[in-house]
């Protein structure tokens, strides 16, 4: 039975999900870019990017996912959303004090307006998306090696 | 704002169903379905960025929990000795609920909070930042030292999952180990 | 004030839940259903009555909104509280790994 569950789901669901998966990337980062004009953020974009893959996971079976997102390229994401996180905090501090707006503000109600706030929402998404993505994968290949040796 | 109370006596009910059940895949699912009247008092109570946020996350803590408890069911058998808890448990909720309720009279009255900081946000939000939501303009400038705060837990707590599902350690010294989870 | 009383009691149920019950899972809910009452009364404390979204418009000049610091210290404790959650699962898995069970009761009398 697991080796069936491993494979995913049932045709009509892997026929669906290539039309899906494309549609909830997009919503998510449609959130996190405009997360300055419209509610959302940072936080909310990056848990629907995660929740993405997890629909690509839970209708192929963890092998066509993992082939998408390999090990290294999901801490890799991690990571790079941190470091990108304190490197803008770190500018900041040249010109004045920790987290200075110092992009300029630009004009009100445009998507490049508002300083620093869109790449700190882009740096967070990546975080949020990849470290919730990789907490997935870890658990659900826990469950399949106890599985296994039953 | 009748519709606020109802829906708060849903939330209250769901969850004594998810308590009482003796399967656990339908209180998995009675929790779901007061995480999602959540979102939907959050959108009554006129927050809507929190509104995304918690039904994305509860759809994601849904799914962690359904993979946890697949197959797996619950034999369910009381001892006596269990009905002397339930009465304490019950008696110290009791006095909990005392003490809460003398310390809520001191609280604003519901619909008229004292917005002594977040006047000035409103006000000066617009021009100091250039954002026009003001929630992501406070999280990611006036406030952005606990966004720092919230990240560094997030990566803990990603740490922490990958240490306690590794398979090394559980191996004798001159076995071959082998990463099957990395 | 009644509204206040409903959200307590709401959290009432998780921490009755968390007290009483014998199931690791059953726990787990009962701290799901408590952090629900909690960021839930965060966000009726910070309500005005005919307010707004904080969210200004170009169009329209909004003069009262809701209170918006509570609402940013509740959208960070919403994803904690998954981080939470998820570490919760891990080790839930990993003593049913080790002892064959979920039952508190029987995890106190195996040793090793």
């Amino acid at each position: 039975m697991s080796k069936e569950q491993e494979k995913g789901m049932s045709l009509i669901v892997k026929v669906i999900t290539p039309f899906t998966v494309g549609l909830i990337l997009l919503y998510g980062i449609y959130i996190v870019l405009h997360g300055h004009i419209s509610p959302g953020g940072g936080f909310a974009g990056g848990v629907i990017i995660a929740l993405s893959f997890v629909h690509l996971m839970l209708a192929y079976g963890k092998e066509v996912a993992l082939k998408k997102l390999p090990r290294k390229t999901i801490s890799f994401f991690e990571s790079t959303g941190a470091l990108l996180f304190l490197s803008i905090a770190l500018i900041g501090f040249s010109g004045g004090y920790f987290f200075l707006n110092f992009i300029s503000k630009g004009e009100k109600f445009r998507l490049f307006s508002a300083g620093i706030i869109p790449f700190c929402n882009i740096a967070i998404s990546l975080k949020v998306g990849a470290g919730l993505f990789a907490i997935f994968i870890a658990l659900v290949l826990l469950k399949f090696e106890w599985e296994k040796k039953e | 704002m009748i519709e606020l109370y109802i829906l708060l006596v849903l939330m209250i009910v769901g969850a004594i169903v998810a308590i009482e059940l003796k399967d656990l895949l339908s209180a998995v699912i009675s929790t779901g379905a007061v995480g999602l009247v959540l979102s939907i008092v959050f959108l009554i109570i006129k927050a809507p960025d929190l509104a995304i946020t918690q039904i994305v996350v509860e759809m994601l803590c849904f799914i962690i929990l359904l993979r946890a408890i697949l197959k797996k069911d619950l034999p369910f058998s009381k001892t006596d000795s269990w009905l002397f808890n339930t009465f304490v448990a019950a008696g110290f909720i009791a006095m909990f609920l005392f003490v809460a309720v003398k310390a809520f009279k001191d609280l604003p009255e519901f619909g008229y909070p004292i917005m002594r900081v977040a006047n000035i946000y409103l006000k000066e939000g617009l021009a100091k930042t250039g954002a026009s939501n003001l929630v992501s303009s406070i999280i990611l400038d006036f406030r952005a030292y606990d966004t720092l705060g919230e990240a560094t837990i997030l990566f803990t707590a990603v740490i922490g999952v990958l240490t306690i599902v590794r398979r090394i350690g559980r191996k004798k010294k001159d076995e071959i180990v082998e990463e099957d989870d990395e | 004030m009644i509204i206040y009383l409903l959200c307590l009691m709401l959290f009432c149920c998780g921490l009755y839940c968390i007290l009483v019950k014998r199931n690791i899972i059953k726990i787990i809910l009962g701290i799901t259903i408590a952090e629900y009452a909690v960021n839930l009364f965060f966000i009726l404390v910070a309500y005005r009555m005919e307010g707004r979204a904080p969210i200004l418009s170009s169009e329209v000049e909004i003069v009262n909104m809701v209170d918006p610091l509570p609402q940013a210290l509740v959208l960070t404790s919403i994803v904690i509280g998954l981080a939470t959650t998820t570490m919760l699962v891990a080790i839930a898995m990993r003593i049913y790994e080790k002892y064959g069970t979920f039952d508190i009761t029987k995890i106190k009398e195996l040793k090793g």
